[in-house]
């Protein structure tokens, strides 16, 4: 019966909406299932790569104990009794991060107010291009002009300082400090843009009500505009450590390569940069090592994410 | 114009002064960082580029030291990743903004994409690695390494695509449906084309990263430099490059990254140049559709 209504209704109007209902039913179904496949996927994906992590990283914790890894200051590998200390690592990550940060942030959050309130026209159209560009620079090529350009400089300020003290290990200028100015300049693009659009996105009323009670420019700028926009900034900053905590491939050649105390002349190793440069001939448990330096960079990421997320919505909170 | 003399503007504020000085040296500064790290680049390296540069695979036999191998090869992974991110992202943009529902689902696919952008990319190398090359069997190849990249750029594309989608008028939705159509023919024919500049700045965006990329290849795509032979017929073309997929091959930026450790700073500095100038074009491309969206709107 129903057969019959549907060829007497596709005779009728064949073509017309109400003919293919059925099929289209189906094509309507499936396609909503690939859309939600596709947006299950980004979930897979993040999760397998935290579960494989862990499955490859916990047995190195397992092993060699917690305390010894994470507090240990001993990283040798290969040597016929290893031991495994990554303390120095995590701090020589620590504190370059902080100096890289501590560089970078005046500076972008002072272009920042130059592109989004200070700037005349034609200079603008000149800043954000460069800020543009130089966010897509590959990091390799940092690396690069950072081995041979500044750590040159870099030795010649070292011989300059430690001239008399026969106690210091040189280092050809391949040191904490000259890692800390790569990245620093690594993560200027990152937070610019976002300090940026932190200050765009101040309300006008904020502005106008400065000027308004006699502010200047400056005044309005710098006390009214910017503490508006400290959830944004913050942001920037946030995301510029994580930045400059997962690179890699910059600043291994430039901070030397020797696990050391993160002094800023010492040739250093951070977390990211031990992973690449020990991978290539690790084996066993060294490997499940560098698995576990992996996975302590993923949570600390992920940390830095959480933290990121309650920071925004907060400033929405108090935004809106 | 206000008038300049009043005894506002005579006032003198050395603190604002200051401030504003440090605004503008601020500024310039990032301008000459970008100057003189580009010129500087050029400067070392474009006595290096040449036609045989850019066309011949480093040979000990045949005495060169050329690119070509690694600038196919890039090309390739950039293709493959692009083929393999682009419909899933675009897929689960789509689902994010037309068919879900706001509740725990976006919410977590939010969360993950925000987690998956934030990933340093050694740690997708470290899981590229052991899944695409260990678990699934592809070892060193471009395959793993446009596979481990896919997952890498994944979050840009879906990001880019949302944006795309949430800048289309309601109206455009409403008009389809109420003339009739189903949700998904609309999707296809109103939605996705009038979205589509901001889903191709989401890929040529990728694209800049995948050129860029190093650390997720190095231990996933591996670092051959040989060059594909140009296959027999079309058959025997498409046999080659599925083979080709299989080998490992060392993009432009994996190249530069070995060359730079073994002190080979000449190639390194060419292999810079060659890679800056694809960066410019990627920011130009992307400058001009800028533009014509502007004009268009």
């Amino acid at each position: 019966m129903r057969e019959g209504m549907k060829t007497k209704q596709n005779m009728l109007c064949p073509g017309s909406v109400m003919a293919d209902r059925k099929k289209k039913a189906v094509v309507e179904g499936i396609a909503q299932a690939v859309f939600g496949v596709c947006a299950s996927f980004v979930i897979l994906v993040t999760a397998s790569i935290t579960v494989y992590m862990i499955g490859k990283g916990a047995s190195a914790f397992w092993k060699v104990g917690v305390k010894e890894i994470l507090f240990g200051t001993v990283w040798k590998p290969t040597a016929e009794k290893p031991s495994y200390g990554i303390l120095y690592m995590i701090l020589t990550s620590a504190v370059g991060t902080g100096l890289a940060v501590l560089l970078s942030v005046p500076i972008g959050v002072l272009t920042a107010v130059f592109l989004a309130e200070a700037a005349d026209k034609r200079l603008a159209a000149v800043v954000k291009p460069a800020v543009e560009l130089l966010a897509g620079i590959p990091s390799v090529i940092y690396g690069l002009l950072g081995i041979s350009l500044l750590n040159p400089l870099m030795y010649r300020l070292e011989l300059a300082l430690f001239r008399d003290s026969p106690g210091h290990r040189f280092t050809g200028g391949a040191n904490l400090l000259s890692a800390a100015l790569v990245l620093a300049v690594m993560i200027l693009p990152t937070v610019i843009n976002i300090s940026e659009a932190a200050i765009r996105g101040v309300q006008p009323g904020v502005r106008a009500a400065s000027l308004a009670l006699g502010g200047s420019r400056i005044q309005t700028i710098f006390c009214a505009v910017l503490p508006a926009a400290k959830s944004g900034i913050v942001t920037a900053v946030v995301l510029g450590v994580g930045r400059a905590v997962g690179e890699a491939m910059a600043i291994t050649l430039v901070s030397g390569g020797c696990v050391n105390p993160p002094l800023p002349f010492y040739s250093v190793r951070f977390l990211a940069t031990a992973i690449v440069s020990e991978m290539g001939y690790s084996s066993g448990l060294h490997r499940q090592m560098l698995f576990a330096i992996g996975l302590a960079l993923l949570i600390f990421i992920m940390a830095v994410n959480t933290a990121l997320t309650k920071i925004v919505k907060k400033g929405a909170e108090n935004g809106g | 114009m206000v008038d300049e003399t009043t005894l506002y503007h005579k006032r003198k504020r050395p603190a604002e002064a200051f401030l504003l000085s440090a605004v503008y040296g601020a500024a310039s500064m990032s301008v000459i960082l970008l100057a003189g790290m580009v010129g500087y680049v050029f400067f070392k390296g474009a006595g290096t580029v040449s036609w045989s540069f850019l066309t011949t695979a480093a040979s000990v036999l045949q005495k060169t030291s050329g690119i070509g191998g690694n600038l196919v090869n890039t090309l390739y992974i950039a293709v493959l990743t692009l083929l393999a991110a682009v419909p899933v992202g675009v897929g689960a943009a789509v689902y994010l903004n037309e068919y879900a529902k706001p509740g725990k689902l976006v919410r977590l696919v939010e969360f993950t994409t925000e987690t998956l952008s934030g990933i340093p990319s050694v740690i997708f190398g470290l899981f590229g690695m052991v899944f695409f090359g260990e678990t699934l069997g592809l070892g060193y190849s471009l395959l793993a390494g446009a596979f481990t990249l896919s997952l890498m750029v994944l979050p840009l594309i879906v990001r880019n695509t949302q944006e795309a989608l949430r800048t289309v008028p309601d109206s455009y939705r409403m008009g389809a449906l109420g003339l009739g159509a189903s949700r998904f023919y609309m999707i296809r024919t109103i939605l996705l084309p009038s979205a589509m500049p901001g889903i191709l700045t989401g890929l040529i965006l990728a694209a800049g990263r995948i050129v860029g990329e190093s650390a997720a290849l190095l231990f996933t795509a591996g670092s051959g430099s040989r060059l594909p032979k140009p296959g027999a017929g079309a058959s025997d073309t498409i046999r080659r490059l599925w083979e080709k997929a299989h080998e490992s091959g060392g993009t432009l930026a994996v190249e530069l990254y070995l060359q730079m450790q073994n002190g080979r700073y000449e190639t390194a500095f060419g292999i810079g140049c060659v890679l800056i100038g694809i960066v410019l074009c990627i920011n130009l491309l992307l400058k001009l559709g800028a533009d014509r969206l502007g004009n268009k709107a």
